[in-house]
C-alpha cells in the first residue's frame, strides 16, 4: 500500500456534517474539510473558519477600475486628444462618470471571479480525492469530512478510527491508487 | 450502516419541520432525484421537439447571416432608413434585445440580494437568456455603423490616426455599459455553473467525464471552497445590481440627452428600466413555459413561481403605463409645443396604429394579473408573455421612429416603412438566439441545481432535531 493522502467519511445529512466538523476541529486537525452538495448554513463555525478576504480584493479592484476608467478619459480628453467639442471642458469629469462606473464594476467583477478562483485554487484537476470513487457523489447528495495526510495530528489508523468514531461511515484511506 | 444502497427518503424530521410552508420544490424531490432529474435532460436522449426547433432556431440563424452579408456588400442603403429617420429598426433591435436581459440580472442578482429563494428554478436559465439576447443586441449597433470593418472606431484603441473616442456621447457609455453588462452577465453565470457542472462530471465516463472536469474547474464542494465561492457570488450579485440599473438607463440617455422632442425627457432612465425588467419576464415566462412543459420540470418550476413572475409582471407593466400617461401630462404641462405636438402626433398620427398596439399590449395585459385565477392560468399567462414582448418592442419602434419622422422642420418630415432586409435581420436575431438557447438546454444544466438543494427543508441543519444536533 503506498502512502496514504487522507482519509475521507461519509456523514448521512447536513444536521450531521456540522457536528462532524466541530468534533474534527475540536479534536485540533487544521487540514481538514467538509464536502457537500451545497453549502451549508453555519458551516464556517463549525468548522472555525476565519472570514474570506475575497472582499478586499474585490475592494481593490473596483477603485483600480474606476482610477483606470477616469484616468483613460482624463489621459485622451485633455492630454493627448485635446478638442472643444459642444464648447464643453476638455475634463468634463460629469460626462466621464458612467464610462468610469462600469470599469468600476468590470473590473471588481473580474476580481470577484478571479480572486475566488484564486483563494480556491482553482482550477485544479488533480487532487488526491478524486482518486476515491464514493466521492463523485459528493455532487449528488453525499456529505464527507475529508482530512489530509499533511495535517500534524494525522495518522492513517488513528484518524480513520476517530472519524468512525464521530459517526461516519464508509471510512476511506485515500492512497492514490 | 449502509447508506450507500438505501435509495434516500425525504427525513420525517425536516418535513415536519417545514409541514404548513410552501415548498419550492413540489413532488417529495430529493437531492438525489434533482440530480437525476436536471442532469437527465442533457444526458438522456433529446426531445424531438428540440430537434424541431433547433431546425427553425438554425434556419433562422442562415437569415440573420444571410441578410448581413448582403448589408456588408451592399451598404445600409438595404434597410428603410431615410433622411429624418436615420435609426430605424438596428436602433430599435438593440433596445428591444437589451431590454430583454434585464430579467435574468434582475432574477440573478436583484432577487439573489432580496433573498428571494424562489429564484432558483428560473435563475439559470434566465441568464442564459440575458447573455444570449445581450449577444444579439451588441450585433446590431456593430452592423448599424455600415462600414462593419470599421467598428473597432467605437472602442478606445490606440490607432494610426492619433485620435481618440468623444467620452462625452452617450453612444460611447452605451458601448462601455453594454460590453460590460455582457462581461459580468458571462462571468456571474459561469461562477453559478461551476458546482453544477461538476455534478454533471461527476456522472459522466470518459471522455464526457474530462471535458466537463476541465470545465467545473476541479470542484470538491468543500466548505473552504463554498465560503469563498458563496462571497464571489455575494459580491457578483452586488456589483451586477447597480449595473443592470445603469445599463438599460444609459440606454435610454442615447435618447434622452438629444433634444428630438419625444425625447428629451428625464423620465427614460426609469421609465426604460422598468419596461426592459417588464419585456424580459415576458420572455422568461414565454422560455420557461415551453421548456417547462418540454422537460416536464412542473416539479422544480411550480404554479407558485409562475405566479411570482407574473406579479413582478404587474407591477412592472404598470410602472411602464404610468410612465406612458405622465410623458402625455408632461408634454402639456411644460407648455412645450414641441413636446406637445411629438405626443398628439405619437398617438393620433400617421403612427397611431404602432402607438395603440404599444398601449393595449402593455398597459392593458398586464393588468389581467390582478386576479388570482388568471395569474395561476398557464394559457392566460403564454399568450400574455407573447403579447407583452410584442408591446415592448413596439414601445421601442414609437419612440425611436414616430419622434425622428416629425422633427422641428416639417418640410424634412417622411415616413419610414422597414424594408424586407430590416425585417429578415429582425427574424433572423430571433434564430440566433434560439440557436444559443437550444444549445444551452441541450448541454448545460438548465435549473441550478445546488442552489435548488439548498432551498429543500433537508439542506438546512437546523430542520433535523436530533440528539447529536445540537451538540
Amino acid at each position: 500500500m503506498s502512502k496514504p493522502l487522507g482519509v475521507l467519511a461519509r456523514f448521512s445529512n447536513p444536521a450531521e456534517l456540522i457536528d462532524a466538523a466541530k468534533k474534527v476541529r475540536d479534536a485540533g486537525y487544521q487540514k481538514f474539510d467538509c464536502h457537500s452538495p451545497f453549502p451549508i448554513h453555519g458551516m464556517d463555525d463549525a468548522m472555525g473558519m476565519k472570514r474570506s478576504p475575497l472582499g478586499f480584493i474585490v475592494g481593490a479592484m473596483t477603485l483600480t477600475g474606476a482610477a483606470v476608467g477616469m484616468g483613460l478619459q482624463y489621459w485622451t480628453s485633455t492630454i493627448e486628444y485635446p478638442l472643444v467639442i459642444s464648447g464643453k471642458p476638455f475634463f468634463s469629469w460629469q460626462a466621464f462618470i458612467i464610462v468610469t462606473f462600469a470599469l468600476f464594476v468590470l473590473f471588481g467583477a473580474f476580481g470577484a471571479v478571479f480572486g475566488m478562483f484564486h483563494l480556491n485554487r482553482l482550477p485544479r484537476l488533480h487532487h488526491p480525492l478524486f482518486y476515491s470513487k464514493q466521492f463523485e457523489s459528493v455532487t449528488d447528495d453525499a456529505f464527507f469530512v475529508s482530512i489530509e495526510a499533511e495535517d500534524e495530528k494525522f495518522d492513517a489508523t488513528q484518524t480513520q478510527a476517530f472519524l468512525s468514531s464521530i459517526g461516519g461511515s464508509n471510512v476511506e484511506v485515500i492512497t492514490g491508487e | 450502516m449502509s447508506i450507500l444502497n438505501k435509495k434516500p427518503e425525504r427525513d420525517p424530521g425536516a418535513a415536519e419541520a417545514v409541514a404548513g410552508d410552501e415548498l419550492l420544490v413540489t413532488g417529495g424531490h430529493t437531492f438525489s432525484s434533482l440530480t437525476d432529474k436536471v442532469s437527465g435532460i442533457v444526458e438522456k436522449k433529446t426531445p424531438q421537439q428540440w430537434y424541431l426547433l433547433f431546425a427553425m432556431a438554425v434556419s433562422g440563424l442562415m437569415v440573420l447571416l444571410g441578410s448581413i452579408g448582403w448589408l456588408v456588400w451592399e451598404g445600409t442603403g438595404i434597410w428603410g432608413l431615410n433622411n429624418p429617420v436615420g435609426w430605424g429598426w438596428a436602433i430599435v433591435n438593440f433596445v428591444f434585445w437589451v431590454g430583454i436581459g434585464h430579467a435574468g440580472t434582475l432574477i440573478s442578482a436583484i432577487l439573489f440580494l432580496l433573498r428571494q429563494q424562489w429564484r432558483t428554478a428560473i435563475n439559470r436559465f434566465a441568464e442564459a437568456m440575458t447573455i444570449f439576447a445581450v449577444i444579439c443586441a451588441l450585433m446590431f449597433p456593430g452592423i448599424h455603423v455600415g462600414r462593419v470593418w470599421l467598428a473597432y472606431y467605437m472602442f478606445p484603441i490606440p490607432n494610426q490616426m492619433l485620435i481618440w473616442p468623444n467620452f462625452r456621447s452617450p453612444l460611447l457609455w452605451d458601448i462601455f455599459a453594454v460590453v460590460t453588462y455582457f462581461t459580468v452577465s458571462t462571468l456571474f453565470w459561469y461562477v453559478g455553473l461551476i458546482p453544477d457542472l461538476a455534478t454533471l462530471r461527476d456522472r459522466a465516463k470518459n471522455l464526457r467525464k474530462k471535458v466537463l472536469g476541465l470545465f467545473a474547474l476541479g470542484w470538491r464542494g468543500g466548505n473552504r471552497q463554498w465560503q469563498h465561492y458563496e462571497k464571489a457570488y455575494l459580491m457578483l450579485a452586488g456589483l451586477a445590481t447597480p449595473l443592470v440599473l445603469s445599463v438599460h438607463s444609459v440606454v435610454a440617455t442615447d435618447f434622452a440627452t438629444s433634444l428630438i422632442p419625444g425625447w428629451h425627457t428625464t423620465i427614460f432612465p426609469p421609465y426604460f428600466v422598468a419596461g426592459a425588467v417588464f419585456s424580459g419576464f415576458g420572455m422568461v415566462m414565454t422560455l420557461a413555459l415551453i421548456a417547462r412543459k418540454i422537460y416536464g420540470l412542473q416539479d422544480i418550476i411550480t404554479l407558485n413561481h409562475l405566479e411570482k413572475m407574473n406579479k413582478i409582471i404587474l407591477v412592472t407593466g404598470s410602472m411602464v403605463g404610468y410612465s406612458y400617461i405622465m410623458e402625455f401630462f408632461i408634454a402639456w404641462y411644460s407648455g412645450n409645443e414641441f413636446e406637445y405636438f411629438a405626443f398628439i402626433n405619437r398617438a393620433l398620427g400617421p403612427y397611431a396604429w404602432a402607438y395603440w398596439i404599444m398601449f393595449l399590449c402593455n398597459v392593458i395585459t398586464p393588468q389581467i394579473f390582478w386576479f388570482k385565477k388568471l395569474r395561476r392560468s398557464i394559457p392566460v399567462m403564454f399568450v400574455a408573455s407573447i403579447f407583452v414582448n410584442i408591446g415592448m418592442w413596439f414601445e421601442r419602434f414609437v419612440i425611436t421612429v414616430t419622434s425622428l419622422s416629425r422633427d422641428f422642420l416639417p418640410s424634412s418630415w417622411d415616413y419610414y416603412t422597414p424594408s424586407i432586409w430590416d425585417m429578415l435581420t429582425f427574424i433572423g436575431s430571433f434564430g440566433l438566439f434560439f440557436t444559443f438557447f437550444l444549445l444551452f438546454l441541450r448541454f448545460l444544466p438548465m435549473v441550478a441545481l445546488a442552489e435548488v438543494k439548498g432551498t429543500l427543508p433537508e439542506a438546512d441543519p437546523h430542520n433535523y432535531h436530533k440528539e447529536g444536533g445540537d451538540k
